[in-house]
């Protein structure tokens, strides 16, 4: 018994934000430099009126025009800018879609480690039976919680949405997980307002305001992820160089470079592309395996590993084979 | 040693390190951005294997504060 990712799609807004628009506004940073250092040269942005759950939905029709939607049964919804504080945005997502009622669905909480997440607890529902096709949906916006004068931030995170579907396989084709947690980086990266804990307080004028301590960040990064790749490998009973394919979360092509050098990676199996769509958060990685799958960088039968990792701080790691 | 560094931090910043001295405050180089500061912890790390908790790091002004600090805790 045993489950595997059978179908990815994934949904970009329309409006886009190119490093030059940026440049006009912050003329100190220059457009070509950014795209050099950062490897971005544009990111998508929400509409005003254009939400998480409707990128996350929009990426899920794509997907269910090509699968029959009554065979879901079981929704998992990754995201950090919920639809409402309550009821559960899953559950508008089912209404959405018009998916069947005699299904389960659920919201959970994370960032950019969040696919990892949903690929293993959709693994785990499909080996225990519990279900057999697990719509696994990841809708962020965090342009909407960004500043408009801060230009670090504007500069990496883009707006997406993606759909996968975990089916129920013969063989496992989703291997070992590591997980990692540490809530002591909480507030390295955090949006405070608007929350229980600021007795749901929004500074007059005011709106929810992303802070992300950039060099903590890297810092955590550098510290948490070359050991985590070795743990996911050794747990896999793999060596490094039976690893076809490296997708690790897409940050931004500085941080990727820092840790492929680091741990001596062949960076030619190394995916860094984020110049089109900046750091989507808990999209970047089925973007990634869906271009990469498209673009014959990876094939069937490759030992894929993937890597997510960010606020929480949270991590996880797993090696899937297509 | 310390012209090594400076040189090393030069690198980082993307700067001449004829137009630096150790005693500069880092913070003032126009060269000085949030990516600046990742390529300074990046250096940091690939040439003297630490990392420097935040905290700390806003406490160094100079260059060579910043030297300072990596030899005391290599």
């Amino acid at each position: 018994m045993g489950a595997k990712i059978k179908l990815i799609e994934y949904y970009l807004p329309e409006r886009i934000l190119t490093n030059k628009e940026l440049e006009k506004v912050y003329p100190e940073w220059s457009a070509t430099k950014l795209e050099k250092k950062v490897g971005i040269k544009q990111r998508h942005i929400a509409g005003p009126n254009e939400t998480s759950l409707d990128l996350a939905a929009n990426a899920a029709t794509k997907l269910l025009e090509k699968e029959d939607k009554n065979l879901i049964d079981f929704v998992l919804f990754c995201t950090q800018s919920p639809e409402y504080l309550l009821p559960t945005s899953a559950c508008l997502l089912q209404a959405k879609l018009g998916l069947r009622t005699e299904i389960g669905a659920l919201d959970f909480n994370l960032g950019c480690s969040g696919y990892v997440y949903g690929l293993a607890i959709a693994k785990g529902m499909i080996n225990s039976g519990l279900c057999k096709n697990v719509l696994l949906v990841t809708g962020e916006t965090y342009s909407k919680f960004i500043a408009e004068d801060d230009i670090s931030n504007r500069s990496i995170f883009g707006d997406a949405g993606s759909a996968t579907i975990v089916t129920y396989s013969e063989e496992d084709m989703l291997g070992e997980f590591v997980f990692g947690t540490d809530g002591n980086g909480a507030e390295n990266l955090i949006v405070k307002e608007l929350t229980a804990r600021n007795s749901y307080i929004l500074p007059t004028n005011g709106r929810p305001t992303l802070y992300m301590n950039g060099p903590e960040i890297f810092n955590f990064t550098i510290e948490t992820i070359p050991p985590l790749l070795q743990k996911v490998i050794t747990k896999n009973k793999l060596q490094i160089t039976d690893i076809n394919y490296f997708i690790l979360h897409q940050a931004n092509k500085y941080i990727l470079e820092f840790l492929i050098s680091e741990m001596c990676l062949d960076i030619s199996k190394c995916h860094i592309d984020m110049l089109n769509y900046g750091n989507t958060v808990s999209n970047t990685i089925p973007i990634a395996l869906k271009d990469s799958l498209e673009q014959g960088r990876i094939k069937e039968g490759d030992k894929v590993l993937l890597a997510g990792f960010g606020v929480g701080y949270s991590w996880g790691s797993t090696i899937i084979t297509i | 040693m310390n012209e090594n560094f400076l040189t090393l931090f030069a690198d980082a910043l993307e700067k001449e390190p004829s137009d630096m001295s150790m005693d500069d405050e880092f913070r003032n180089y126009e060269e000085w951005n949030s990516l600046a500061v990742l390529a300074v912890i990046a250096m940091i790390k690939q040439n003297f294997n630490i990392t420097i908790p935040r905290k700390d790091f806003d406490e160094l002004k100079t260059v060579s504060d910043l030297f300072e600090y990596i030899q005391a805790h290599r």
